[in-house]
């Protein structure tokens, strides 16, 4: 990656090297100081959100994109769609005139179509693509979504026309094609890396067709970028946008400070108040889509009765835990899915926090000196800053109602593994965060009869709940699926398999002279349409 | 002296070896799976689960597995990174540059002061001075990189604005890397202002790696001046009326040299643990942040290459330690 460098850059850095500001490297250069380096440049082959942000989100696009800082779905290389009556055929209809970027080792001979939609499912759907097992070949979001089980196959109709042919009818299809594993990458220098036999430069030197194109990656130290000038969807305010890797997050803020960065990611939660009154800092927040739970094993007695697990969740003081745990960075949840996903029933009520009723509700059930364990999980994640510390607190007013709890932990991936099993013992502190805004993507997910064993670490399969989930995937109609989703809310809060806890508030400190930056609600960083003051 | 040298390359190959084996088996004793760990929450399922080790080779046994890795390193090959699945040995190399860079410019501090200052704490014997400075050794010795590290920044970069907060040059500076060290590359790309862009870049890196060593340095330095300065041989000297820049400089010193020679090897190895730290509070661009990346996320080709690789450095340092130390004291290497 190292040799991958355009040559005019550095005729650019001798003339930048006149700038006086740091950050003032060029007229319009936005540096955003990020986490860490990325896998690599193809996000179809990855997972981690720092991936994405130096890949999707700014090379490449998809058929069909969020709208930026929502979860809105709306179109992008596809122009439009149409789906069958029986939901087993999507028609994407590609916008024409779309521009790969032209880079060293490429330059495009024709705009993006059909051919570059079917390379860039066929690469990761069919075992005997060319492409499949190029970079290690394997696709991790694109069978996390069951796309193997669910596509039949990716046809061109013209030039301009691409078919989806379904297996079964899946409402949240179109959600899913937004996320970052289907983004489109050019078949032309896919063919023309394979020839020249070094295929894997497609995943490391990406050519894409979105606002940025990437000039060059100095592993953990920097990536730089410049604006696409053909973008279809015109060229993006900023000139150069450059990722300043910066791992710590105490540095990141002093580089925001010294102006040495413009926007920087997950600040230090002690730092946030300092940030609020620090006039280089303009500190954004968002609502995450995320939530943070305490997952009963619904299989195990008592658990599985839903008195005893309603009576749990009524002894959890959830407000000392935002401010304990969450320094008020957070909102107490009360549903399964986060408030900015549409379907968001507000009209569900929360178990009161009642520790005497909750006594008196355990002692109904026939339960007295109760002794279980708390799963902590041994990382900081965004809907669980401190899961040690949450643990803790759950203990002491479990404690109080008479209920005795040892907190146990285990390495992360241990903890992933072991906390699958039905017979495991205790509740388990989890959370999710959302891929494609869509509520299938918790309530089938984490609550759904599939994931028992699996991702459904409250291994609860509540058929009535099952049946309105499995109905809602298979309607298009988006208000009957609302209705379904908030109906299946309702159940699950009757049924308490989880204690819902928190969601977690994201921070996002820019510099005053940073135009327009949104908090992308699923995490992610996307610098197309903003702009610096002059 | 040539038995000596064959001797010491003799034990070299042993260590290897042990080495090999250390790293392979201590990553894997280490509870977690790296499938478990690259799916996170979404998990997989246990058919894609079994696809992925045997992928990686982690469904064979251990002798084999072991196997294939020394038969690798046979034919320089470490193996791929399970995460970026690039191959272990460039990505080592693309980052070992900046920790070498960074870890000689702190041996040369912590050598440069170090080493005037424990002389001068040995001869102001009980002064001011030396309770001063073997004080502040001490604190030096104790010091949280990662605190002392922030506290800098913040001083010298956030308040009084001197230094720059992190990275190796600035964002303004733009050149391919020709050997990897910035403090060459910038002289090469004849850009006005990069070299001294690099320079300011390492002052406050150098200071915190080199803190530690610079702190034993001055200790070892003091001590072993102390005990030459009560040798016969100095007071002889002393007494035919050589000048005490001479006693010092010339008979006392050369004699003290020889442990405090022996420390500084050992301190290579001690430079490369605390560039984990440095390297992640600075954002340079090293191995120290690469390993322990690796380490979390059970990367195992990674580990086992990087700490070979390390190892393997801290050797060869050590070996010619080793030489130079028999080269200046003929006792060791006639010793049988």
């Amino acid at each position: 990656m190292s040799k991958f460098v355009k040559s005019s850059l550095i005729g650019a850095g001798v003339a930048l090297g006149l700038a006086l500001s740091p950050v003032a490297l060029a007229a319009k250069t936005l540096v955003f100081c990020s986490e860490g380096s990325p896998e690599g440049f193809n996000p179809s082959l990855y997972t981690a959100g720092t991936t994405f942000d130096a890949s999707s989100r700014q090379v490449y696009n998809r058929l069909v994109e969020f709208e930026r800082g929502t979860t809105v779905i709306g179109p992008a290389l596809a122009e439009s769609w149409d789906v069958s009556e029986d939901g087993l055929e999507y028609t994407f209809h590609l916008r024409k005139g779309v521009k790969f970027h032209t880079t060293d080792n490429f330059t495009p001979t024709r705009d993006m179509n059909a051919d570059d939609v079917v390379w860039s499912f066929m690469r990761q759907f069919d075992e005997n693509h060319p492409y499949h097992k190029v970079s290690g070949g394997s696709y991790e979001y694109f069978n996390g979504m069951s796309m193997p089980d669910l596509l039949k196959d990716v046809e061109k109709v013209d030039d301009y026309t691409v078919k989806f042919l379904l297996n079964r009818p899946e409402a949240p299809m179109i959600a899913n094609l937004g996320m970052d594993f289907a983004s489109i990458m050019s078949a032309e220098y896919a063919a023309k890396m394979q020839e020249a036999g070094t295929p894997e430069k497609v995943d490391l030197e990406p050519v894409g067709t979105g606002p940025f194109q990437v000039v060059a990656y100095q592993k953990d130290a920097v990536i730089r970028f410049k604006a696409h000038p053909d973008y279809w969807g015109g060229k993006a305010p900023l000139d150069n946008l450059v990722f300043a890797i910066t791992p710590d997050p105490s540095v990141r803020y002093q580089k925001l400070k010294a102006g040495e960065c413009h926007v920087m990611p997950y600040p230090n939660p002690a730092d946030i108040e300092a940030m609020r009154s620090d006039p280089d800092v303009n500190l954004l927040e968002q609502e995450g889509l995320n939530v943070g739970y305490l997952a009963y094993n619904s299989q195990m007695a008592p658990f599985d009765n839903a008195k005893v697990r309603k009576a749990l969740n009524m002894a959890i003081n959830k407000d000392a835990i935002i401010e304990a745990v969450f320094q008020g960075a957070g909102k107490v949840a009360k549903n399964p899915i986060p408030p900015t996903i549409w379907s968001y029933n507000d009209a569900t009520q929360d178990d009161p926090y009642d520790p005497e009723a909750a006594k008196a509700m355990l002692a109904e059930a026939g339960v007295s000196d109760l002794k279980t364990n708390i799963w902590a999980m041994p990382v900081q994640r965004p809907y669980n800053p401190n899961a040690r510390r949450m643990a803790e607190l759950i203990q002491a007013d479990w404690a109080a109602v008479g209920v005795t709890a040892d907190i146990v932990s285990y390495e992360w991936g241990e903890y992933l593994e072991r906390s699958k099993a039905t017979d495991r013992d205790g509740a388990v502190l989890l959370g999710w965060t959302g891929d494609n805004g869509d509520p299938d993507n918790f309530l089938a997910v984490l609550l759904g009869c599939d994931g028992v064993g699996g991702s459904n670490r409250a291994q609860w399969c509540h058929q009535p709940f099952e049946d309105l989930i499995q109905k809602a995937k298979v309607v298009s109609d988006r208000d009957e699926r609302t209705k379904l989703y908030q109906e299946a809310q309702l159940v699950f809060k009757e049924q308490a398999p989880w204690a819902t806890i928190a969601h977690s508030v994201v921070y996002k400190p820019v510099r005053p002279e940073v135009v327009d930056f949104r908090i992308d609600p699923f995490g992610g960083h996307v610098f197309y349409g903003v702009d610096l003051k002059e | 002296m040539f038995r000596f040298i064959i001797t010491r390359l003799g034990l070299v190959i042993p260590t290897f070896v042990g080495i090999t084996l250390l790293t392979f088996a201590m990553i894997r004793l280490v509870p977690g799976d790296p499938i478990e760990l690259l799916a996170g929450e979404r998990g997989v399922s246990p058919e894609r689960h079994a696809e992925l080790r045997a992928a990686y080779g982690l469904d064979k046994p251990m002798l084999e597995q072991y196997w294939i890795y020394a038969k690798g390193i046979l034919s320089g090959d470490l193996g791929k990174s399970i995460v970026t699945r690039q191959p272990v040995i460039d990505e080592f190399f693309t980052l070992f540059p900046a920790t070498v860079e960074l870890s000689f410019c702190a041996m040369l501090f912590a050598v440069m002061v170090g080493l005037p200052v424990g002389v001068l704490a040995a001869v102001k014997r009980g002064s001011v001075f030396d309770h001063t400075v073997m004080g502040t050794a001490l604190t030096g010795y104790s010091m949280p990189i990662f605190w002392w590290g922030l506290l800098l920044i913040i001083l010298f970069s956030g308040i009084l604005g001197w230094t720059p907060v992190s990275g190796r040059i600035s964002l303004l500076y733009y050149f391919e890397p020709v050997t990897g060290f910035m403090l060459v590359d910038s002289l090469l790309s004849g850009q006005d202002g990069a070299f001294s862009s690099a320079v300011s870049h390492l002052v406050l890196p150098t200071i915190v790696l080199g803190t530690i060593p610079l702190a034993v340095i001055a200790r070892q330095t003091r001590s072993a001046m102390l005990e030459v300065l009560g040798e016969d041989y100095v007071r002889t000297a002393r007494a035919k009326g050589l000048s005490p820049l001479r006693v010092i400089g010339i008979h006392a010193l050369r004699n003290a040299l020889i442990p405090v020679i022996t420390v500084i090897g050992l301190q290579v190895g001690v430079l490369f643990a605390g560039a984990v730290l440095t390297e992640t509070i600075f954002s340079w661009p090293g191995i120290g942040k690469w390993l322990i990346d690796s380490i979390s996320r059970r990367d195992y080709p990674s580990v086992q290459g990087g700490i070979l690789l390390i190892a393997t450095t801290v050797i060869l340092v050590n070996l010619l330690v080793d030489l130079v130390y028999g080269l200046v004291n003929p006792r060791i290497r006639h010793r049988r």
